[in-house]
């Protein structure tokens, strides 16, 4: 049915959002479909609740944002060089509600300290990023890239589902990091489902693809770790044991070995969420900020 | 599950007829983004709308147009807020959403998931909606995400075109 038949003529113009575009209600604000950017927060109580501590709230927000963020600009840098148009589309996709849910996650914490998500993602140091090391690595084929995905969904929908849920802590004491962790949680799930689906494929595909995906699996297996490290600002952490299940699972289904290698030591005790990152992490900085830095004074 | 619960006011009847960017032959009220609209003399009139994923590039478009809508009716000031809890579902799409979609070649979504503990893990194939050209319900989901994160992509086995459905969430 198209919208002429729906419609008098006099409605196809208020029914129509390219028109209404053009027609610049907004005060130049958008110059484009998808400009004009305003905190995705807007309208929400963002309050922090008596009893919480907000310097933790802000560590915590900042560590899942950030994770969020990185891992998001590595898949992005996908886009455009994966092997069938259909995953094109997925991990765009994945890419893009992780980049969501980092818009949501800087917005609760710069909220509190007096910042734009912008100042947060574009005019922050590198020893002032907390996302985990494995967020910042660069995959080197596609097996990485879902083995690497089947790690970090598996683990961000676990906490995400903890922190959503209905108990007293939910969203560590904090209703708005609940309610972002409640809507988390349905992408994650499709995310994990879309990697854990690929590592069986390649796992108990070819010769060649069983050695690469295992291959992939060992290279990252190290980096893992770090997802459980205790610290000392996370509200909320993921039963090791739930986590390992779903993962052995997988790699039962795909014929995959689960490697012994230990975790990625930390620099002098520290390691992603203080700050201490891997030599990718400068390169990708370099690229994600390079823009809003040349201009610091645009707004989108 | 809350169910969308909006009082019908002449502030809601005019955002209600606002198209969405990627597909304007549905409302958002079709969609159940819209959550409410209320006027008060002390704020004007508040419009709640909720995203549907978390990146969901739409927001933007659909808070600007509900603004201009309602300008152009005649309500002065306008402010439009998001609400993030309880996450959008498909289950509030409501059954003239369901009726357009199926309209302009797009599988509406079968009844979202209910689940009491952890999300299971999905191997395998996921179940396929039946065709919007031919009506069959011999399909096969070709890919889990498509053109837009709300859809995934199929093809029908009985006529052999490829067609999109809305995820259940």
């Amino acid at each position: 049915m198209s919208t002429a038949e729906m419609s008098t003529p006099e409605d196809d113009f208020a029914d129509n959002p390219y028109d209404l575009l053009a027609e610049d209600h907004d005060e130049g604000h958008r110059w484009a479909f998808g400009t004009g950017f305003t905190d995705p927060l807007e309208g929400v109580d963002t309050s922090v609740p008596d009893g919480l501590d907000p310097g933790a709230l802000v560590r915590f927000c900042l560590d899942l944002g950030d994770d969020a963020l990185i891992y998001s600009h590595r898949l992005q840098q996908w886009v455009a060089g994966l092997p069938e148009l259909e995953e094109e589309t997925a991990v765009a996709n994945i890419a893009l509600d992780l980049l969501g849910q980092a818009r949501l996650l800087l917005a609760r914490a710069g909220g509190i300290i007096g910042q734009t998500e912008d100042q947060l993602a574009f005019f922050r140091e590198e020893k002032e990023f907390r996302n985990v090391r494995l967020a910042e690595h660069a995959d080197r084929d596609f097996a990485e890239l879902v083995v690497r995905l089947l790690m970090f969904s598996t683990w961000r929908l676990a906490l995400f589902e903890s922190l959503s849920s209905g108990t007293v802590s939910s969203g560590a004491g904090d209703p708005v990091l609940a309610a972002i962790a409640a809507k988390g949680v349905n992408e994650l799930a499709y995310h994990r489902d879309y990697a854990a689906s690929w590592v069986i494929r390649l796992g108990d595909g070819t010769p060649l693809s069983h050695a690469k995906t295992q291959a992939a699996l060992d290279t990252l297996w190290p980096l893992m770790g770090e997802l459980f490290y205790p610290g000392p600002d996370a509200l909320a952490t993921v039963d090791r044991g739930a986590f390992d299940a779903i993962l052995d699972t997988v790699l039962s289904a795909a014929g995959l070995d689960r490697p012994a290698a230990p975790p990625l030591a930390p620099v002098g005790g520290r390691a992603g969420r203080d700050g201490v990152h891997t030599e990718a992490m400068g390169y990708i900085l370099a690229e994600m900020q390079s823009v809003a830095r040349a201009h610091p004074y645009a707004t989108w | 599950m809350v169910a969308p619960v909006t009082a019908r006011t002449p502030a809601y009847d005019v955002a209600a007829g606002t198209p969405d960017p990627e597909i304007p032959t549905l409302t958002i009220e079709d969609l159940g983004i819209l959550r409410s609209a209320d006027y008060s003399p002390e704020r004007g009139v508040v419009v709640t709308i909720t995203p549907t994923y978390s990146g969901c590039p739409a927001m933007r478009e659909i808070a600007a147009d509900v603004q201009a809508r309602l300008n152009r009716a005649g309500f002065e000031r306008v402010t439009v807020e998001t609400q993030l809890a309880p996450p959008w579902s498909t289950d509030w799409i409501t059954a003239e959403g369901h009726r357009k979609l199926a309209a302009v070649g797009i599988a509406p979504p079968s009844a979202a998931p209910r689940r009491t503990g952890p999300v299971p893990l999905t191997l395998g194939r996921s179940p396929s909606p039946r065709c919007p050209q031919c009506g069959s319900p011999d399909t096969r989901l070709t890919a889990q995400f498509s053109a837009t994160a709300c859809k995934s992509l199929h093809r029908c086995n009985a006529c052999g075109e490829p067609f999109e459905g809305v995820k259940a969430l």
